[in-house]
């Protein structure tokens, strides 16, 4: 069967963990980082990669257009 | 789950930041609807080719430094004044497409005036008007749009209206002039209705340039530090709060 998987990449110094793309994904994909970035803010980050399917949830919630996403179909 | 690594490619591109966004890193507070907003205009912009014919014109308040993020042209207006300035540019550029971008202490009390009636003359523009109930880049006063019982830095018991008067909407006022063609209040707390908005704001943006009159977009919008929440607390208290008072939808589309 065919799967659809999805990834995304944050730009971790842009981001200023809002964790409003957190509350926004259908799958409880993310979460914020336990690290922080150049300017303090705790980042994005995916916490459970193989349940993402791409769908942008996150980004297009993203007040700071940190994040990009990248989706792929699996035959 | 190594079989099933998305390879990062242009191909499987899905979604990514609009081209018009510039690589200055906002200066919003974190969750800060006006980010969102930013994007679905430049996503709009881009998509409609607009980018080289588009003036926008900023407000004074948090985001009169919207020129710095979008990459297009700009004029930044006295407080309030920005659809008088948006008029004049319109007129002297009859085929630009003129935008202004205003917050609620910018179109609804200081610029009441210069709003209402560039909805009446019926210019060709696009008001944008961001509606967060506060005064956010002051400090959190009260604003006209200020809810009943809200508390702010100006009315720390909650606004009473025999003190303070009532809330008032702006956009179901401006329905009732003839030279406004189209009203909608949307918000960006999800996905769905971020998606929603860009499509309300894309038919704005025609409208204007169709030669159709005024169309304003208002957007219900958070502002998690006037309101001293998170970001996604203060998205879950528009929800319950803001929307009955300022409920989505066309107000008005001729």
């Amino acid at each position: 069967m065919a799967k659809i998987k999805g990834t995304i990449i944050v730009d971790k110094e842009r981001c200023k963990g809002c964790a409003v793309c957190v509350a926004s994904c259908p799958f409880q994909v993310l979460h914020l980082s336990s690290q922080v970035n150049g300017r303090g803010y705790p980042f994005a980050e995916m916490e459970h990669p193989d349940q993402c399917t791409g769908c942008a949830s996150c980004a297009v919630i993203c007040p700071d257009s940190c994040i990009t996403v990248y989706r792929q179909k699996f035959e | 789950m190594a079989e099933f690594e998305v390879e990062i490619k242009p191909e499987n591109l899905v979604y990514g930041t609009p081209k018009l966004i510039t690589d200055r890193i906002m200066h919003y507070c974190p969750g800060c609807s006006h980010g969102t907003i930013h994007k679905l205009v430049a996503e709009v912009i881009e998509e409609m080719g607009l980018a080289e014919k588009t003036i926008g014109v900023s407000p004074v308040g948090c985001s009169v430094f919207a020129y710095n993020y979008i990459d297009i042209d700009w004029v930044q207006a006295a407080h309030g004044r920005a659809a008088a300035v948006a008029t004049a540019v319109k007129r002297l550029y009859p085929e630009k497409m003129v935008f202004t971008y205003q917050g609620d202490g910018d179109l609804a009390a200081i610029g009441t005036g210069e709003s209402i009636h560039a909805c009446n003359r019926g210019e060709n523009i696009v008001v944008i008007y961001i509606n967060n109930a506060i005064y956010g880049m002051t400090g959190g006063q009260m604003a006209p749009t200020t809810l009943l019982g809200m508390k702010t830095a100006t009315t720390p018991y909650g606004r009473d209206p025999k003190l303070h008067g009532y809330p008032y909407k702006i956009a179901d006022m401006m329905a009732h002039l003839d030279g406004v063609c189209y009203i909608t209040r949307q918000s960006v707390h999800t996905p769905v209705n971020v998606r929603k908005a860009k499509k309300a704001l894309r038919k704005a943006f025609e409208n204007a340039m169709a030669g159709k009159g005024l169309s304003l977009v208002e957007f219900v919008a958070t502002c998690n530090s006037g309101w001293k929440q998170s970001p996604v607390a203060s998205n879950r208290w528009m929800e319950e709060n803001m929307l009955p008072f300022y409920p989505l939808g066309d107000i008005k589309d001729i």
